[in-house]
C-alpha cells in the first residue's frame, strides 16, 4: 500500500526537524516542568508573617489565649486590632491585611459546643497561597486550661474565603494544568506547521508531489500526539513525587482521555495554520485561544459559577471537556465510560477541525 | 505513451491575471517530447507564472493546457507523479541533511525500498555529494543547493522536468556540467522545460520561447531566431565608445546600442537599406574614429530586439 510510506515520510521529517530545533525541544520539557513548579510551589509555600487583624468581641481569657496561640505559629503577624468584623472586611478590601480573625462575643460558649465553630477566619481569597494557609490554621486548637472541658472538640474555625469562592490546592490545580500545558504546546507546534512550510517555500514543492492533503495533515499531527503523551507523563510524575498529587482513577483512562484531547488541539492548530498567512499570525491566534482556555474552562473559576454566555464559550473549548475528564479520573476515581460524553465532544472537535483544515488547505498557490 | 513527434506540452491562449496585471498573456506553446525547451525573458516576464500554470499550481484565468496528454489544471493529481518541478526559490528542507532530503523525496514518491537505496546512491555520486551527504541542506552554497534541487526533481525519473532558473547561482564551469546532465536526461527521453536569463543557456536549448511582459514575442530554434530578427547588427569598434554610443543612440533609425567592452552592437531594422553607411556618416559627423562591421545576430541581439522597451520601438 502506498499510503503508509508517504505518511511515515512526513512524520519522520517532522521528527527530524524537531530534533534539530533546540528551542522547541526545550519547550516540550520546559513548559510543563516550569508551569508545574510555579503553580505547585506558589500553593505549597511555607508562608510566614502574613499581616493579620483581629476583632476580639469576646474579650475573655480564653479568647486572648487563643489569639496569642495564633500569633505563636508565626504564620500570622497581628498588626490591627479592631472591634467589628466589618472593619476587618474593610482592611481586607484595602489590602492592609491578608487574614482577619473574628472572635464573636459568645466565643466561650461556642467553643464548648461541638457542633458550632468558635471563630471566623476572614481570608483574602484572591491569593491562593493564603487560602492554603487558612487551611493550616483551622487545626490550631483552643486550649481549655481553665473552666469546663468541651463535650466534643469543636473545630476552632469556620473558613470563609472572600473573592474566591472555591478553595484550591495543588491537587486541584494539576489536572487543569495538564490541560493548559497541552493546549499551549500542542497548538503552538501545529499552528505554525503549515505556515512555516509556506514561508520557507517548501510548500510549493510539496503540493507538487503525489502526497495527499490528508497524508500531509495526519503526518504532521501524529508525532505530536506522542510528544503530548510524554508531557502528560512528565506532569503526572512530577506532580506525584513533588506535590503528592495522586491519580485516583486509572492511568490508562487518563492517557486515553489525553490522547483524544491532544488530537483535538492539534487539529485546531492545524486549522489555524491553514488560515494564517504568517507564522506570527499563527502565534497570535494561538494566544487568542489560550486566554479563554485558561479563564473559561473551569481551570481558574468554577465553571458552574460563570455567567451563561461564558459557559457557552467555555463549552466550545476542548480544554473545558478535558478538565472534566482529568479531574474526574485523577481526583474522583471516575472511569472513562462515565465521562464518555466529554470524550465524544473532544472527538467531535477533532473531526470538525481536521475536516475544516483539510478543506481549507489549498493545493494551489492562488 | 508518447511517440517522438508528440508534444509533451500544448498550451492555447493560456492567460493568468493577477488583478490588473496580466502575468501570462495568451500563451501558445508546443513543446516536443524529449527536447529541451527554453523560456527566456527578463524579470517579471511571466516565466515562473507560466511554469506554475503548466504544473497546475495556478488556475489559468483563461485558455487551456495539455501536459503529458492530461488536462491542466483538471487532471493535476494524475500529472504529479509524472513530472519533476524545481522551484526558483530553494524549496527543500534547510534543516535536513542532503541525504535526508533525498530520502524524504524518495518516500514521498513512494519508491520501493531497494530502488530507493540504489537510486539515492546513484544520485549522490552523479551529483557529486559524496563528501557532503551529511551536511545540512541549508548550509550548502547557492550552486550546491540548486544541484541538490535538481537531483531531487529527477529522483523519481519523471517524464517531464520543469526547471525554473535552475542555474541562477551556478558558476559557468559547473553550469556546463549541469547542462551535460540535462542533455543526458533529454537523450533518455525526458522532456525539459527550463527558464533562464542566460544567453549561453538559451543557445543550448533545442527550442526557445522569448517572453516579455507575459507575451511570447518569439519562438523557434536558436539559429532560426538569430537569422530572423529583422535587424541588422553593426559592430562598432571606437576609440571612445561612450561618445559613439551617445551619438548613435540619438539616431532615429537605431533601435538599440549595447556596449560590450570596447565594442558597440548597434541594432537597425532591416527595412533600412544601408545601415553601415548610416553609422559611418553619423560617427564622421561627430568626428569619432571607428571601425564598422556588419555581423550576424547573436541570441542576445534577438533578445534585445524582441524585448525592447516600448517607445524606442520603431
Ligand atoms: N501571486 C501573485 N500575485 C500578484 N502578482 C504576481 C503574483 N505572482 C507573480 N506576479 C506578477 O506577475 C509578473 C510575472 O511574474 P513571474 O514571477 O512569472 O516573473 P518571472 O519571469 O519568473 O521573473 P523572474 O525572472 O524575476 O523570476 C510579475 O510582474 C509579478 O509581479
Ligand atoms: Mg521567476
Amino acid at each position: 500500500m502506498m499510503f503508509p510510506t508517504r505518511l511515515i515520510a512526513i512524520m519522520r521529517k517532522e521528527l527530524l526537524q524537531l530534533r534539530r530545533d533546540r528551542i522547541s525541544l526545550g519547550l516540550i520539557v520546559g513548559v510543563p516542568v516550569m508551569q508545574l513548579l510555579l503553580f505547585g510551589y506558589a500553593i505549597n509555600m511555607d508562608v510566614r508573617n502574613l499581616k493579620a487583624g483581629v476583632a476580639d468581641q469576646a474579650g475573655t481569657h480564653l479568647s486572648r489565649q487563643f489569639v496569642a496561640d495564633l500569633g505563636q505559629t508565626q504564620v500570622l503577624n497581628f498588626v490591627y486590632a479592631v472591634t467589628t468584623p466589618q472593619e476587618l472586611e474593610a482592611l481586607l478590601r484595602a489590602g492592609k491585611i491578608s487574614v482577619g480573625v473574628h472572635i464573636p462575643p459568645d466565643f466561650d460558649r461556642r467553643a464548648l459546643d461541638g457542633n458550632r465553630t468558635a471563630a471566623a477566619l476572614l481570608v483574602d481569597g484572591a491569593d491562593p497561597t493564603i487560602v492554603g494557609v487558612a487551611n493550616q490554621l483551622v487545626n490550631v486548637p483552643i486550649r481549655f486550661d481553665t473552666g469546663p472541658q468541651p463535650v466534643k472538640r469543636a473545630r476552632s474555625f469556620e473558613v470563609r474565603s472572600f473573592f474566591n469562592p472555591e478553595r484550591r490546592t495543588v491537587v486541584n490545580i494539576v489536572p487543569g494544568l495538564i490541560g493548559v500545558i497541552l493546549t499551549l504546546t500542542m497548538m503552538m507546534f501545529t499552528a505554525v506547521a503549515i505556515v512555516r512550510e509556506r514561508e520557507h517555500g517548501n510548500l510549493e514543492l510539496l503540493i507538487n508531489t503525489p502526497v495527499s492533503t490528508g497524508q500531509l495533515m495526519i503526518g504532521k499531527v501524529l508525532p505530536y500526539v506522542l510528544i503530548g503523551m510524554v508531557q502528560l507523563a512528565l506532569v503526572v510524575t512530577v506532580g506525584r513525587y513533588l506535590f503528592n498529587v495522586p491519580v485516583q482513577g486509572s492511568i490508562v483512562h487518563l492517557y486515553i482521555g489525553a490522547a483524544v484531547f491532544i488530537a483535538a488541539n492539534l487539529s485546531l492548530g492545524l486549522f489555524v495554520s491553514t488560515v494564517a498567512k504568517t507564522q506570527f499570525q499563527a502565534m497570535q491566534v494561538t494566544f487568542f485561544v489560550l486566554l479563554p482556555s485558561i479563564l473559561l474552562s473551569g481551570f481558574i473559576f468554577p465553571f458552574d459559577g460563570m455567567p451563561r454566555l461564558a459557559q457557552y464559550l467555555g463549552e466550545v473549548l476542548p480544554i473545558t471537556h478535558f478538565i472534566r475528564i482529568s479531574r474526574g479520573i485523577m481526583l474522583r476515581d471516575a472511569s472513562i465510560f462515565e465521562l464518555r460524553n466529554e470524550i465524544f465532544m473532544l472527538l467531535g472537535f477533532t473531526v470538525v477541525a481536521m475536516t475544516a483544515a483539510v478543506m481549507r488547505f489549498s493545493r494551489r498557490l492562488d | 505513451m508518447n511517440t517522438p513527434g508528440d508534444f509533451a506540452i500544448r498550451a492555447r491562449g493560456l492567460t493568468k491575471q493577477f488583478g490588473e496585471l496580466v502575468a501570462v498573456n495568451h500563451l501558445d506553446l508546443d513543446v516536443p517530447t524529449g527536447q529541451i525547451y527554453g523560456f527566456l525573458g527578463p524579470n517579471g516576464s511571466g516565466k515562473t507564472t507560466a511554469i506554475r500554470l503548466l504544473c497546475g499550481l495556478l488556475k489559468p484565468s483563461s485558455g487551456s493546457a495539455e501536459v503529458l496528454g492530461l488536462d491542466v489544471p483538471g487532471a493535476t493529481n494524475e500529472l504529479k507523479p509524472r513530472i519533476g518541478y524545481m522551484t526558483q526559490k530553494f524549496s527543500l528542507y534547510a534543516d535536513l541533511t542532503v541525504r535526508e532530503n533525498l530520502e524524504f523525496i524518495a518516500d514521498i514518491y513512494a519508491l520501493p525500498r531497494r530502488e530507493k537505496k540504489t537510486r539515492i546512491e546513484e544520485l549522490i555520486s552523479e551529483y557529486d555529494f559524496h563528501s557532503q551527504h551529511k551536511q545540512l541542506a541549508g548550509t550548502l552554497s547557492g550552486g550546491q543547493k540548486q544541484r541538490l534541487a535538481l537531483a531531487c526533481a529527477v529522483l523519481h525519473k519523471p517524464e517531464l522536468l520543469l526547471l525554473d532558473e535552475p542555474t541562477s547561482a551556478v558558476d559557468p564551469r559547473n553550469r556546463r556540467d549541469f547542462w551535460a546532465q540535462l542533455f543526458e536526461l533529454a537523450d533518455s527521453g525526458t522532456t525539459i522545460l527550463v527558464s533562464t536569463h542566460y544567453m549561453d543557456e538559451a543557445e543550448r536549448c533545442h527550442r526557445l520561447a522569448i517572453l516579455d511582459h507575459g507575451v511570447k514575442v518569439a519562438d523557434g530554434a536558436p539559429v532560426d531566431l538569430q537569422s530572423s530578427t529583422g535587424m541588422w547588427v553593426i559592430e562598432v569598434l571606437a576609440r571612445s565608445p561612450r561618445d559613439a554610443s551617445e551619438a548613435l543612440g540619438a539616431l532615429e533609425q537605431v533601435v538599440s546600442v549595447t556596449q560590450l567592452g570596447v565594442r558597440l552592437r548597434v541594432l537597425i531594422p532591416q527595412d533600412h537599406k544601408h545601415p553601415e553607411q548610416l553609422v559611418r556618416e553619423c560617427l564622421e559627423h561627430k568626428s569619432i574614429e571607428a571601425s564598422i562591421e556588419r555581423v550576424p545576430a547573436s541570441l542576445e541581439d534577438v533578445f534585445v530586439a524582441t524585448t525592447l522597451k516600448p517607445g524606442k520601438q520603431q
